[in-house]
């Protein structure tokens, strides 16, 4: 046995060798980032690709905004088991906040607000699936820190500002603020902020707590509502948007205290400042709509308006005027089409989280800045 | 035919057509396609690492983790660093494989005789345990140990009361922990002097047999000794040695004690259980294929059936056990992994938030990778060593 497993090293170092001194003329391989990113999709277009890259002239080929037209479809990376952020419903359409921004950029760049391939990941996968560019972009309830805005990818514009709150079972503990907490167990999500504020906050606090950490959504949920946990801690959208699908959603009740900041937003690959661009302007576009008020019902009309901000969101052109270029390598009326399509920032979340909804989240923080809010769109110009 | 000609055209025959040389040849060939297979993937690896800006490299290690572990055998704080949680989840892993090795090997023989049994019913409840559990996928198994059976025990405030400050409830098993008092260095010498009186008692007893006549009153002195010795010492030092450390309900939950996990209890049944249905169709292997002859000579010397289960059957069934069985021991293992659906922290589930937290999935992979590696080729070390025991001793 011993020997094999030398033979065995015998190769590995071999091997090490051989591509330790084949190190320097490694520039030959360096010019496939089109194709290395081709392998993670489907078969259709990984064969057109490497002819197109071997054509005369492919200079303009090379960003994600040129692969995701030239795939005609957009892989946007969500969550998939969250109740009004993006959730299968009864006919297996992905319906949600999140997954409207995925159809809005979709719409921005392709014209179809169905060209759109929902990839659903975990915690745990979203990162790496950002790192090696399986997704263009991860709109997953994904919050923007430090580390992942240097580590994982490029963090949009904040589309949901939301705060980590604690849910407890008001049949089985009497708890109004987090120090009643003092000894429990609860249940987080491993991969989130959420696990990593929720021992900052107790530690702050010197509360003692056991985690009883999960992988993947559905089991955390489980396991609190089965009584594993006293309390289960996440984003206050999500405690809501879940509770919804319990059994008695009276009996939990979300505790008042804000345990973080929860600034939710759409990530891009690192990288390529065309694409990151488009995916923030896809964003700014909606909240500018909201408060140029324009939306899906008017926007034709709004296209004939005379106000200059309106014309240039919408792409019109006044008589005589140079047409305007934003730059961003889009159609000129792409937000008319994407306004048309999915509609404004207030439309999108009324849609799927407002009065209507059985969440029926307050705008909160995210109302326009001209009512109290967090939403500011620079000025399209 | 002269032999002469013969070793000529020997000598004359071409390199191309040598087997000596052809065999070289060809083991070069292969050594060098494997070396460029492998050169290839190294060299594809790190073009898309520099690619896609992934840096590689251990330095996170020393950094302060952030999360914190439901369950530890050593202490672990939130502030300790990712080095000490990788060392958390191993020894979890390692944990939960110990015990279930020994577990389903205990199972997994009865199961294995059981199958072969003579009573009908013990044959059809054993064979049917396996079919329904080798057939079905662990992961599915763990599920429903974990969120219906587990999960669906009493509240923790109507725990089940065990007698000895036992509780069960759906937060886990808890147990009185034996708990050294201060007395206990005085009362150890006592418990030494019972085992040395032991076996000082049994290496005569043997001397006795040897010279051929009855040690069994030596033999129960020994035993007697060994008891009387530290309860003699017990009542000698007042107030007893060892006590026991019972677990209290609180607010929220049990305190103080042993706990298990209901994670940890789910895992290491669903390991088990799925693990010796496997053993048991080995050992039943491994017993079939001892002659027939072996047991009716057994039968004939006047061995009772277990006795010749026992003494005849079992030994030689051995040699035909282990290496199937070490396989089994190395599945266990690897299937721990499948801890992280129910949220045990074994070693792939912290490996997980590592490679999350720190946008390294790459070295924190190869490092969960090789610790894997590591404990299965040890583990089969450990058997081939055993197995070479056992063959020796069968000659």
């Amino acid at each position: 046995m011993s020997r094999s497993i030398l033979s065995i090293i015998g190769v590995v170092v071999l091997a090490m060798v051989v591509t330790a001194c084949g190190d320097t003329p490694a520039p030959t391989t360096s010019d496939a980032p089109g194709a290395s990113v081709d392998a993670s999709e489907p078969p259709a277009t990984s064969t057109e690709a490497p002819e197109e890259t071997a054509a005369p002239e492919p200079a303009p080929t090379d960003g994600r905004l040129a692969l995701v037209q030239e795939r005609g479809q957009l892989i946007c990376g969500v969550n998939g088991s969250l109740p009004g952020f993006s959730f299968l419903d009864d006919s297996g359409e992905n319906t949600g906040f999140d997954a409207d921004f995925c159809r809005a950029l979709a719409t921005a760049v392709l014209g179809d607000p169905e060209a759109v391939e929902f990839r659903a990941l975990s915690a745990d996968q979203r990162g790496p699936a950002l790192q090696t560019g399986e997704v263009d972009v991860l709109i997953r309830n994904t919050t923007w820190t430090v580390s992942r805005d240097t580590a994982w990818g490029l963090f949009g514009p904040t589309i949901f500002y939301d705060g980590q709150a604690m849910m407890v079972n008001s049949t089985l503990v009497d708890a109004t603020t987090l120090e009643d907490l003092a000894g429990a167990t609860i249940c987080v999500q491993s991969g989130t902020t959420t696990e990593l504020n929720l021992t900052d906050q107790f530690s702050t606090l010197g509360i003692d707590f056991t985690p009883q950490v999960f992988a993947d959504i559905d089991p955390t949920y489980a396991a609190y509502e089965e009584g594993r946990c006293d309390a289960v801690t996440s984003d206050r959208s999500q405690l809501v948007a879940r509770r919804t699908a319990f059994e008695s959603p009276d009996e939990h009740v979300i505790l008042e205290a804000v345990m973080s900041k929860e600034p939710l937003g759409p990530v891009a690959p690192l990288g390529d400042d065309e694409w990151f661009n488009v995916v923030k302007w896809v964003v700014f576009a909606t909240i500018e709509a909201e408060e140029l008020g324009i939306d899906s019902t008017n926007v034709e009309e709004m296209a004939g308006s005379e106000n200059p901000v309106i014309q240039r969101l919408l792409g019109v052109t006044p008589e005589g005027a140079e047409p305007f270029d934003s730059g961003l390598g889009l159609e000129a009326d792409w937000a008319a089409n994407m306004i048309s399509a999915v509609g404004n920032y207030a439309e999108i979340y009324n849609r799927n989280l407002g009065p209507e909804t059985l969440f029926n989240l307050e705008r909160g923080l995210n109302s326009l800045w001209t009512e109290g809010g967090l939403l500011y769109a620079p000025p399209y110009r | 035919m002269t032999p002469e000609p013969q070793s000529v055209r020997a000598a004359t025959v071409p390199p191309w057509r040598d087997v000596r040389v052809l065999n070289i040849v060809g083991q070069v060939v292969v050594i060098i396609v494997v070396g460029l297979v492998i050169a290839f993937m190294v060299r594809n690896f790190e073009s898309a690492m520099s690619e896609r800006g992934l840096g590689f490299g251990f330095n996170f290690l020393g950094r302060s983790a952030g999360f914190d572990i439901s369950e530890s055998p050593i202490s672990y704080s939130s502030t300790d660093t990712y080095g000490k949680a990788f060392l958390v989840g191993l020894l979890n892993t390692l944990f939960v494989s110990f015990v279930g090795i020994i577990l389903a090997t205990i199972l997994g023989v009865a199961v294995g005789v059981a199958r072969l049994s003579p009573n009908w019913l013990v044959r059809r409840i054993a064979s049917g345990y396996v079919e329904v559990i080798r057939n079905t996928p662990l992961l599915v198994q763990l599920f429903i140990i974990y969120f219906a059976v587990f999960l669906q025990l009493p509240s923790v405030g109507q725990s089940l009361t065990l007698p000895g400050s036992i509780f069960l409830n759906q937060r886990g098993l808890f147990l009185p922990a034996p708990q050294l008092n201060e007395s206990f260095p005085v009362w150890l010498p006592f418990v030494v002097a019972g085992v040395v009186a032991l076996i000082a008692a049994r290496m005569a007893a043997t001397r006795l047999e040897e010279a051929g006549r009855p040690s069994y009153r030596l033999r129960s002195a020994g035993l007697a000794a060994l008891l009387l010795i530290p309860a003699i010492g017990w009542i000698a030092v007042g107030g007893s040695p060892v006590g026991a450390d019972a677990p209290v309900p609180e607010r929220f939950n049990f305190v103080g004690g042993l706990a298990l996990s209901p994670e940890f209890s789910a895992l290491l049944a669903g390991l088990v259980l799925y693990t010796a249905a496997f053993i048991g169709e080995v050992v039943r292997g491994g017993i079939q294929a001892v002659r027939r002859g072996q047991v009716e000579a057994a039968r004939a010397l006047g061995l009772s059936e277990g006795q010749a289960l026992r003494l005849v059957v079992f030994p030689q069934a051995l040699r035909i056990i282990v290496p199937p069985l070490t396989s089994q021991y190395l599945n266990l293992a690897k299937n721990s992994s499948l801890a992280i659906a129910i949220g045990y922290p074994d070693l792939f589930k912290i490996g997980q938030t590592m490679a999350n937290q720190t946008g390294q999935p790459v070295p924190v992979i190869i490092m969960v990778m090789s610790t894997y590696l590591a404990i299965s080729l040890v583990t089969s070390l450990l058997m081939n060593l055993y197995n070479r025991r056992i063959q020796v001793l069968e000659r």
